[in-house]
């Protein structure tokens, strides 16, 4: 185990002695960055492996009442808490509903959810992130304050204080879950602004007399991306996670929905009782989903790191 | 200038043996040569200097002494001998000895190198614990090697923090811990880069001081070529990775016998060349890449002197007499290099009775920091007149930067100042200036890594400039596009390239060329060329020269390399903590009579113009903004300080002789009479030097 | 603030939530005059703000007791948990933290960098369901609540506790391991690291003395806005497990829309994630010199 000093810069600071012919012959360079990387995210290991669980939900989500062999809202009190057999893979719930079933078609509403959360959460947060970096000075200060505010707020406990004021609706999770997501995003946009804006280049942008505007998302934004992309995939993670959590606790996806979380919630009072299954199927499609999800972020992050 | 070499065959083994040494970088999957074959040998108490461009596996060198490379470098060759051990057969305890007895290394960024979170002299005191000294003792020989270091009162430094130290200060406890092990081998790689001119150069006077006390071997590391004369016994010339030429200092510098060693001393701006007289030569073509695969030669590519042979066959080492060897086919030929640049410049002389285009009255930045108010220019007055370049020279703390943001309006400068462009007003904040005004006022940065957008390719970049400063579209951009590529010699075939696809000179271009679309009046060009390699640095200068000839447009021209400044400037501003204190033709100031700041400027800077001067030492460190001294700001360091009349009246900014002013109690008969010899040591009763920070 | 106003200004009559939409108008006037909802919204904050700080913090809407006492048991039993969950990950993320930035790059690093971070993103529950299964049910070595018997001694009240609170780790590790590593990682590339190695010390020394100080104090930040993050675990976690700490009153107080128990509640954790970040502030700057000497200057 030896502690490595720092690589050389081989490679860092030579990159620039192109000769016109080799450059040229390359052609734009936009899409050229954008390759590398993507073959870079083709390689990494968990990228795939991530992909691969998370594309499998993204199937289930999309085709999952098309193929699962029962309706997944049927009940059939007779047959309730039945164990796993070849009839029903994985049993079924104490209303007699297929297990199997439920857990399939359950992955698109905590999908939907979080995914447009997350990005409800990036676009409020990278304009926050941007407008707080850049101005510094009293905006920077009030709404920082604000934002930290926010930040001091468990998510979850913010979510039952709102439905319980607003009712519970899909509508109000994903909102709640964006809004109290954003804050998180401003500070990390928050943070690679503040490098940025020291740069001269936009210093240059100033002397033309740019609009502000301009400066932040025409010069700016485009050299934070990388941050916000990661940024993105991590906390679409969180949003699957903390949707999970409001719905376990009741106050998330209303049932009759299969949404894993309800499932859980419904039946985990009977674990003492030695039915496992209507609780451990759900949650391991929680587990796995959250940890495919969390594989992609590592990958996308691996492949941006400059 | 340098000590004399060690006497006889001493039966001390050299402090460093390199034969034959390769070391490869493993990048992306394949092994590429950095160092190619390097032999060279430092006597015991010689010094030797490693002089060359980026790239060129400088540092390599040094890491690799250390056994110290990187998890994906191996030495893949050759042998390494430190103190007649040789390097390959040692373990990893025999690697910890050597470094904690016999090779300290010293190098750039003095703040960096020392923890931010232990004590000073727990840090220094450490190198001794290692060496097997109990702590008590360990601290009392800390607070002599600070002593050492001429640092006054080390007792308050020994329980200081690395931040609380300036830069000069950081450098000397660096070089304390490096000598406190008393090594065989001492190796510096550009300690003094970022330093003050000042501050350098009481740094190595310090470390040629230590080592004369000590009797250390020195490698010193550094691309400036002037450092590395004034320093070292021997030099050695690294070209991609090769060892091209080698000898005794002097010797190198005045009669190169290396093509490329050749053309880097026609590169340098001095003996006082200066743009209207000639142009700088410059070296053709592209520094290789670290690690690319090179034919025979390394140099060919560039070569003015290449022939069929020097593609085909290496060049052996050869011997050019008197410990001077030089790896070239035609070295007896070198100095007959033919020039990449023609010698013959244009120029416009400047017309002396136009209206200037930049009148700067009064001018005054307060910044308000933790309620102190810091006076970052004070009182500033100069003109600017079409086509001249007025050159801007101060150390850190001077106010050059903030006097150019004032003028490009990116802050506003106090009330009461008064900017003109052409003899109308001119609105402080850019935001209120019309396109007319924005356009005229333009700069080049320092470094263009961060000057240019790295998403946008360089035709994005430029058609932005030429939209907005000029109001181009369509046709008419592409065209302007086309010209000013070719302006600034920046070939269109990579207009669609990024930023990181290209080497730093043609970055500079496209950021010249941003600068010049809009058809400026003035442009400010802020050290534009401190982060290049000196090759590169006198093609940019060269380029800067022409389009102020071709366009007569006006330089506001900051740098703190006198020689450079020297070649393009017709006039110059000395700044010392935000005050004008000498102001006049380039010529005029940089020779006697001038203001004693100047003076001790001149003399830190190593032969910047051809003459050896007599080195004047300035006590203390700059003092600090919030608390500037009374009277005369300079006076706490001035080695001319007259007497009382210096610290309590501040001197106004007289004109002394016609065009040339300055900030200072004497007069001119009086300092040209002083300044025929150097000052005395500050005289006994003058006020202590400022206590650093 | 917040908090209140978040209560407050959504949309819904106070009273008319408590007492269901088929009650009659009188009936709600009169609960709105009692709870003070018919007053201006800047006059109830005042109000209660100032009995909050007294120590009076209203009646529980539901039971009638005072909030104080509702809110008071499960607070103190929450923080054995959160104290538990807290001793047992701080160490055990750092050193994984620490270990994974030495070996960067490598399959223990990935393992611990990944797997960290996947464990702190499956939620509680999650988390819950499979201890409870594997080591309640199937193997039988905890109970499967929390709650320990009255009076019952150290060792006992752990034994329940500690199923919730390896839980409470698994979600807190990742993030607190990750933030380790990154400073680590920073530090080790640091240019005093590599004074440090050339002035010939032992790899060992070098991470002790030199680089750790510096790694963990981002670290130190981090731990202090978890304990915000531990807060809504704690909701989860203790539903579960059946344990009557605040969390679960808490949640209780959201179904039946106790709106007392539930702000103060709310408060209660708000200070206590405000108390935190506090103390990591000043830690942080009691270790980092430069922060504290600067302090010091003004």
């Amino acid at each position: 185990m030896s502690v490595p000093p720092k690589p050389a810069p081989a490679g860092a600071t030579e990159i620039g002695t192109a000769s016109p012919a080799a450059v040229g012959a390359r052609g734009d360079e936009a899409r050229l960055a954008l390759k590398e990387r993507l073959a870079l995210l083709r390689r990494s290991k968990s990228f795939i492996a991530g992909s691969i669980i998370v594309g499998f939900w993204v199937l289930c989500a999309i085709f999952g009442e098309l193929v699962v062999p029962e309706d997944p809202l049927a009940t059939d009190p007779i047959n309730d808490l039945m164990t796993p057999s070849a009839d029903h893979w994985f049993g079924t719930d104490r209303l007699g509903r297929d297990v199997f079933s439920r857990v399939i078609t359950g992955a698109r509403d905590i999908l939907i959810a979080a995914l447009l959360a997350t990005i409800l959460a990036t676009v409020v947060g990278t304009a926050l992130g941007l407008v707080t970096g850049y101005f510094r000075g009293a905006v920077d200060d009030v709404l920082s304050r604000i934002i930290e505010a926010f930040l001091a707020l468990p998510v979850i406990i913010m979510g039952l204080l709102v439905t319980v004021s607003l009712g519970r609706s899909n509508t109000t999770l994903i909102l709640t879950i964006g809004i109290l997501f954003a804050p998180i995003i401003s500070r990390t946009v928050r943070a690679a602004v503040l490098t940025e804006r020291e740069l001269e280049y936009v210093s240059a942008a100033r002397l033309r007399n740019e609009r502000t505007p301009y400066i932040l998302f025409g010069e700016i934004l485009p050299n934070v991306t990388g941050p916000i992309v990661v940024e993105f995939t991590v906390r679409l993670g969180y949003a699957i996670f903390v949707a999970a959590g409001l719905s376990f606790l009741g106050f998330g996806i209303a049932p009759p929905a299969p949404d894993w979380g309800l499932q859980v919630a419904e039946h985990y009072g009977l674990i003492s009782g030695g039915f496992w299954w209507p609780v451990l199927f759900p949650s391991l499609a929680i587990a796995t989903l959250v940890i495919g999800v969390n594989l992609i972020a590592d990958g996308v992050a691996s492949a941006f790191e400059r | 200038m340098t000590p004399a070499a060690p006497d006889s065959t001493v039966a001390a083994p050299p402090a460093l043996e390199l034969a034959d040494l390769e070391v490869a970088y493993r990048v992306r999957g394949i092994w590429r040569p950095v160092l190619r074959g390097v032999s060279f040998t430092i006597a015991a108490g010689e010094s030797y200097g490693l002089v060359g461009e980026s790239g060129c596996g400088k540092s390599t060198v040094a890491y690799a002494v250390l056994r110290y490379l990187a998890r994906n470098g191996r030495i893949s060759g050759g042998s390494v001998k430190v103190a007649g051990e040789d390097l390959a057969g040692m373990g990893d305890a025999q690697v910890r000895e050597m470094r904690a007895s016999k090779v300290s290394m010293v190098y750039q960024n003095p703040g960096g190198a020392l923890n931010p979170t232990i004590r000073i002299g727990d840090q220094v005191a450490e190198v001794f614990v290692i060496a097997g000294i109990n702590p008590k003792l360990a601290r009392e020989r800390a607070t002599e090697m600070l002593t050492k270091v001429q640092i006054s009162d080390p007792e308050s430094v020994m329980r200081r923090y690395a931040h609380q130290l300036s830069g000069g200060m950081q450098q000397r406890v660096v070089i304390a811990m490096a000598l406190a092990k008393d090594p065989e081998l001492l190796i510096l790689d550009e300690p003094t880069t970022g330093l003050d001119a000042t501050v350098e150069a009481e740094v190595l006077d310090l470390v040629s001081l230590l080592r004369e006390e000590f009797h250390t071997s020195v490698l010193f590391i550094s691309h400036n070529l002037e450092v590395i004369v004034k320093m070292c016994d021997r030099v050695g010339v690294l070209y991609a990775g090769r060892l091209v030429e080698e000898g005794r200092a002097d010797d190198v510098f005045n009669d190169p016998r290396h093509p490329y060693s050749v053309g880097l001393l026609r590169c340098l701006p001095s003996g006082g060349v200066r743009k209207d007289k000639q142009r700088l030569d410059t070296i053709p073509g592209f520094l290789p890449q670290l690690g690319a695969e090179l034919p025979a030669c390394v140099y060919v590519d560039r070569c003015g002197l290449a022939q069929e042979i020097c593609s085909k066959e290496e060049p052996s080492f050869h011997d050019a007499g008197a410990g001077r060897h030089s790896r070239c086919h035609f070295w007896e030929q070198a100095h007959e290099l033919p020039r990449a640049t023609p010698a013959s410049a244009a120029f416009n002389p400047v017309d002396q009775s136009a209206q200037p285009v930049i009148r700067a009255e009064s001018l005054r930045k307060t910044f308000r920091q933790e309620g102190h108010a810091i006076r970052a220019v004070d009182d500033v007055n100069f003109v600017l007149r079409p086509g001249e370049t007025l050159g801007l020279v101060g150390e850190s703390g001077s106010g050059k930067t903030t006097l150019a943001r004032t003028l490009l309006g990116l802050t506003s400068p106090d009330e009461g100042s008064i900017i003109e462009l052409d003899g109308r007003p001119l609105e402080k904040a850019i935001t209120n200036r019309g396109r007319d005004d924005v356009r005229a006022l333009q700069i080049v940065f320092q470094n263009p890594d961060s000057a240019l957008n790295r998403r946008f390719s360089v035709r994005r970049i430029l058609n932005r400039a030429l939209e907005k400063l000029r109001g181009d579209s369509g046709r008419e951009r592409e065209e302007h596009l086309r010209e000013l590529a070719h302006s600034v010699r920046f070939d269109t075939r990579l207009i669609h390239s990024r930023p990181a696809q290209l080497s730093g000179g043609l970055k500079q271009r496209v950021a010249i060329a941003r600068a010049f679309a809009g058809e400026p009046r003035v442009v400010v060009c802020d050290e534009p060329t401190s982060a290049l390699d000196v090759s590169v640095q006198a093609a940019i200068l060269n380029l800067l020269a022409e389009l102020q000839a071709d366009k007569g447009v006006t330089y506001l021209f900051i740098s703190h390399d006198l020689g450079v400044v020297r070649y393009l400037s017709d006039r110059i501003a000395v700044l010392y903590l935000g005050r004008l204190m000498e102001l006049g033709d380039a010529e005029t100031v940089f020779s006697a009579p001038h203001h004693p700041y100047t003076e001790a400027l001149l003399s830190s800077v190593p032969q910047a113009d051809g003459e050896a001067r007599e080195r004047i030492r300035l006590q203390g460190e700059i003092p600090s903004h919030a608390n500037p001294p009374s009277g005369c700001v300079f006076h706490t360091r001035c080695p001319r300080y007259i007497g009382d009349i210096c610290h309590e009246q501040e001197p106004e900014l007289k004109e002394v002789e016609p065009g040339h002013f300055w900030r200072c109690h004497y007069s001119v008969e009086e300092l040209r009479e002083l300044q025929k010899t150097a000052p005395p040591e500050r005289p006994a009763g003058a006020p202590a030097p400022e206590d650093e920070r | 603030m917040i908090i209140f106003l978040a209560a407050q200004v959504l949309p819904g009559d106070v009273a008319r939530r408590i007492l269901g939409p088929f009650a009659d108008q009188r009936a709600v006037d009169e609960l709105s005059k009692e709870l003070g909802t018919d007053q201006s919204l800047l006059a109830q904050y005042w109000d209660w703000i100032s009995s909050f700080v007294t120590g009076d913090l209203g009646e529980s809407a539901v039971t009638g007791r005072p909030v104080s006492d509702v809110l008071l048991d499960p607070l103190v039993a929450s923080a054995k948990l959160a104290l538990l969950a807290f001793i047992i990950v701080v160490p055990l993320s750092i050193a994984g933290g620490v270990l994974a930035a030495l070996h960067e790059g490598t399959g223990r690093d990935r393992l611990i960098s990944v797997g960290g971070l996947s464990a702190t993103a499956i939620p509680e529950f999650v988390w819950a369901v499979l201890f409870l299964l594997i080591f309640a049910l199937w193997l039988g070595w905890f109970p499967t609540t929390a709650q320990p018997p009255d009076g019952a001694g150290l060792f006992t009240q752990i034994e329940y506790l500690l199923l919730p609170s390896l839980c409470l780790v698994c979600v807190l590790f990742g993030y607190i391991a990750r933030m380790a590593r990154a400073g680590t990682i920073e530090a080790l590339e640091a240019d005093y690291t590599r004074t440090a190695i050339l002035k010939g010390l032992p790899q060992r020394t070098v991470i002790r003395r030199h680089v750790l100080r510096n790694s963990l104090l981002p670290t130190i930040a981090v731990v202090a806005t978890q304990a915000g993050y531990l807060m809504g675990g704690l909701v989860i976690i203790e539903t579960i497990f059946n344990y009557q700490g605040i969390g679960l009153t808490l949640a209780r107080a959201a179904t039946q829309k106790d709106i007392p128990v539930l702000q103060s509640g709310v408060l209660i954790i708000g200070i206590v994630y405000l108390v935190a970040t506090l103390i990591a502030d000043i830690l942080y700057s009691v270790l980092n010199p430069r922060v504290r000497l600067e302090a010091a200057a003004e």
